[in-house]
């Protein structure tokens, strides 16, 4: 049981990582979305520190979500599907180990790559490692709630942009507590409650993710 | 409960009391208005402006009203398997957008003369816009998918993640408004409310309550007709085949 489940971990990153094109292309866009906000706004170096964390949570966000098709469309394509849902191993444990292998193959490189944005978005000094703690904490729920989006989507033409559609609400609490959770973090006022509820709201997008991703494989493979 | 669940009988039945419940919501609605919008008095601080509350309060109301009983419709649709429970919920979606809109677009309206912009970035006008886009959501996978019974099983799911999140949003986006915006610009002591304004205020959330159901009843009409009508389509189509078919044999 627990090969089948490493297994499934190792082959998603393996292909995530060895074709190149997934993970790289991900942090690409990251970087080029965060780019593009100096670009919008103006490069006065006062009002990029202010926005600076916004901005990489919500491009990290995004750059998530462009990758979340790939968690089961090529799966249920060639069939590989259909026999992960007939392997001993419960569909519950296998989403788990996809969503896994997704966020090591997105928000790792995500998180490796974002001091150099820090520093392009000319971010405060003090912020550098509590965005990163609470980018390690949060982007775990991105991924899992991604999972159910995907699972959500993966039988059906035009699934991408209904997936945004579906999705990218329900990572407005993400957004909120991990933004929030670096403020007080650096100022180190008002305790460290965000970045309590965004570890909260990663496992309670554990604890529902198993269960309504199977139930949604199950449906898309009837 | 079974014995509602026929379609057919449901058609029956509902066609009986469709018409009794838009009798009751007109009449309630006129009431509810015309006390809150005429008879009602002015409000010492806000003057008449306070007047949208008799629409923006039951429309927000019913905003969050529709969302839940169509996570309760797909619950019971998910778990009996019943096309009944689909449909209301299906048929409560638009209706709950409508609502959402109607509560967005007056507290807009009263925004403008009390906080002199139609939009800030208040808590509740927030959550309530993300509602919003989980109506839109919703209702995206219903038109997305083709086939009926998966597209009341996904759409299920959509609801119910979306149901349990919706605390979840709501607390953390009110947490969000309270950091960076200390000074509100709402003013407090709402609570109290005289019972001049009071009751008008429950006949238009009763009269916006029944509206919903009365619309809800025609709606779910209309998704039976519409697929009896396909169910004959394809009658009409498989006999044509096999007429051509026993021609062609023949």
């Amino acid at each position: 049981m627990k090969n089948i489940f490493f297994a499934i971990f190792k082959r998603d990153v393996h292909i995530g990582w060895s074709q190149g094109s997934t993970s790289s292309m991900v942090v690409a866009f990251f970087i080029i979305v965060v780019t593009l906000f100096p670009l919008g706004i103006g490069p006065e170096q006062n009002m990029l520190a202010r926005i600076a964390v916004g901005v990489i949570w919500v491009a990290a966000l995004l750059a998530c979500l462009l990758s979340l098709d790939r968690i089961f469309q090529a799966d249920f394509e060639d069939g590989s599907l259909d026999q992960y849902a007939l392997s001993p191993l419960p569909l519950e444990l296998i989403v788990l180990a996809k969503a896994l292998a997704h966020w090591v193959t997105t928000s790792v490189p995500l998180i490796i790559i974002t001091p150099l944005l820090g520093i392009l978005m000319n971010m405060d000094d003090d912020a550098f490692m509590p965005l990163i703690y609470t980018m390690l904490i949060g982007t775990p729920a991105l991924s899992l709630i991604g999972t159910i989006g995907s699972s959500l989507t993966v039988s059906l033409r035009r699934g991408g942009v209904l997936l945004s559609l579906l999705i990218l609400p329900l990572y407005v609490p993400v957004l909120i507590f991990g933004v929030m959770s670096v403020d007080t973090l650096i100022l180190d006022m008002g305790g460290n409650a965000p970045f309590l509820f965004l570890g909260a709201f990663t496992l309670f997008s554990l604890a529902i993710t198993p269960w309504a991703s199977a139930a949604a494989i199950r449906l898309a493979l009837d | 409960m079974h014995k509602f669940a026929n379609p057919a009988r449901f058609l029956r039945i509902s066609r009986m009391i469709t018409p009794w419940f838009f009798i009751l919501t007109a009449v309630l609605l006129v009431v509810g208005l015309y006390w809150g919008l005429f008879i009602a008095p002015e409000d010492y601080q806000m003057g008449s402006a306070y007047r949208i509350i008799f629409v923006h309060v039951p429309a927000s109301y019913m905003s969050m009203f529709c969302y839940g009983f169509m996570a309760v419709a797909s619950l019971v649709g998910i778990i009996w398997k019943h096309p009944l429970a689909d449909q209301s919920a299906r048929a409560a979606a638009p209706i709950g957008a409508v609502f959402t809109a109607l509560a967005l677009f007056t507290g807009s309206l009263w925004g403008k003369p009390m906080w002199g912009t139609y939009w800030i970035w208040d808590a509740r006008l927030t959550s309530e816009l993300v509602l919003l886009f989980l109506y839109f959501g919703y209702m995206a996978v219903w038109e997305a998918v083709d086939d009926r019974v998966k597209a009341a099983r996904i759409a299920a799911i959509v609801a119910m993640v979306g149901a349990v999140n919706i605390p979840i949003i709501k607390f953390s986006v009110d947490w969000w408004n309270t950091l960076h915006q200390p000074a509100s610009i709402m003013k407090s002591g709402g609570a109290s409310i005289h019972p001049d304004m009071l009751w008008p205020l429950l006949i238009s959330i009763l009269a916006f309550n029944l509206y919903f159901v009365t619309v809800v009843l025609w709606r779910i009409q209309s998704l039976i007709l519409r697929r009896q009508i396909r169910g004959l389509q394809m009658r009409i189509v498989e006999g044509r085949q096999n007429v051509e078919g026993q021609n062609h044999h023949g």
